[in-house]
């Protein structure tokens, strides 16, 4: 077959069917950060037939330590991360057939995207979109794998509805609060290591070798010289809402999503989770801390004043962005400083 | 006491005596965690009552969302 492919069609896993294979499939990336762009890279260069990336965001300096297809040229020029990516993923392999899209995934973008997917591979920053994946995936049949890092730790995880647990059986609610790459910061090699768990992952899925598929959830710390794998298989749930009979779906209903509103006349922007929750208002300051802005707290309220933009986390969980009327932008803050 | 945490070994204080207290000991109590003791997962139910001793094998996995 292809020169090009030699070295992976001579891999006992792949071989001419396995590589026959990987050129008819299609597999979208959410996310084109760290672990959307390391993913992409490998299934690029793999030769998977189509590749999807979608992500809300533009190129800025301190993505370049870490998010491998971007250039200083476009962090200067703000390009939009889905449009830097399918300008290298291109230059990388004409093979491919590659759709960046600019894009903030909600349900009903999502709906849309994975009509005709055989993959999702999960490279987003916050598991109000990850619940929403696990819904889609569960809905519409499609394996997907989980990826996660912050500082020197990462994880991985393989869902294969009708196989394995879903994310939802694994974490019953979605998770608040939290350290984030902008909070701990991250290195590139916890990046690496996830991307190679998921991308691995995805070439056992896609040359359709489900048996080689790790059913085990893995983490590891490359710093603190730490590896752990669990067998999480028992905590499939037969009632999760997600993938247990009947299925509700429920992150794909209104209910469930994280609200915003831009705020008439007072250029702020309002984040309202889905549930009134109790907002651990000390855990958050010390979190705040490591930031280096200035913070104010009473009992209702902490207020976070960085540059020129203040953000208010209220005690039921609202969060108002003031300084701008953007909702995308506004989310990005929110998930930056809270996962 | 002497318990193999994520497969490293660690010597811990006697203090510490339920599976709540190894994951306050490592800073993990407040995070959404996947426990495993001797091969066999606890559920969250039950890290306040589940002891811990001397030999035990432990896999902590915690949820991050970065990426």
């Amino acid at each position: 077959m292809q020169e090009r492919y030699s070295r992976q069609i001579l891999f006992d896993g792949i071989g001419e069917e396995g590589q026959q294979n990987l050129q008819k499939k299609h597999v979208l990336i959410v996310g084109a950060g760290a672990l959307g762009t390391g993913n992409a890279e490998i299934l690029t260069r793999a030769g998977v037939g189509r590749i999807t990336i979608v992500d809300r965001d533009y190129v800025e300096v301190s993505n370049l330590q870490r998010q491998q297809l971007y250039t200083e040229h476009d962090a200067n020029d703000r390009i939009p991360k889905a449009v830097a990516a399918q300008k290298r993923l291109r230059d990388i392999n004409l093979d491919v057939e590659v759709d960046g899209k600019i894009m903030d995934v909600t349900v009903e973008e999502i709906d849309r995207l994975v009509s005709n997917v055989d993959l999702i591979i999960d490279a987003t920053d916050n598991f109000d979109i990850r619940f929403l994946i696990n819904d889609v995936a569960q809905k519409y049949g499609v394996p997907w794998i989980y990826g996660g890092c912050v500082s020197s730790y990462g994880l991985s995880f393989t869902i294969i509805p009708g196989e394995t647990p879903c994310l939802n059986c694994l974490l019953e609610t979605i998770p608040l609060g939290g350290a984030t790459c902008d909070t701990v910061g991250v290195i590139a090699p916890a990046v690496q290591m996830v991307v190679a768990y998921q991308s691995a992952e995805a070439l056992k899925i896609l040359v359709e070798d489900f048996e080689a598929v790790r059913q085990k959830l893995v983490s590891f710390d490359l710093w603190k010289n730490e590896q752990s794998a669990i067998d999480v298989s028992r905590l499939r749930k037969e009632d999760c809402p997600s993938c247990g009979e009947p299925p509700t779906y429920p992150y794909l209903s209104y209910e469930n999503q994280t609200k915003t509103a831009v705020l008439c006349g007072r250029n702020t922007v309002q984040i309202r989770p889905p549930k009134k929750v109790n907002r651990d208002l000390n855990a958050l300051v010390t979190q705040l801390e490591n930031q280096g802005g200035a913070i104010e707290q009473n009992p209702f309220l902490v207020s976070y004043q960085s540059e020129d933009r203040r953000v208010v986390f209220f005690k039921d969980g609202r969060v108002l962005i003031h300084g701008m009327k953007d909702i995308v932008e506004a989310k990005k803050i929110y998930h930056q400083l809270l996962g | 006491m002497v318990i193999h945490v994520n497969g490293e070994q660690r010597e811990l204080s006697n203090d510490i005596q339920t599976v709540s207290d190894l994951l306050n000991h490592f800073e993990l109590g407040d995070k959404k965690i996947i426990v495993e003791l001797n091969a066999n997962i606890v559920d969250s139910s039950q890290h306040e009552e589940i002891t811990v001793q001397d030999g035990d094998r432990v896999e902590l996995v915690h949820f991050v969302g970065g990426g």
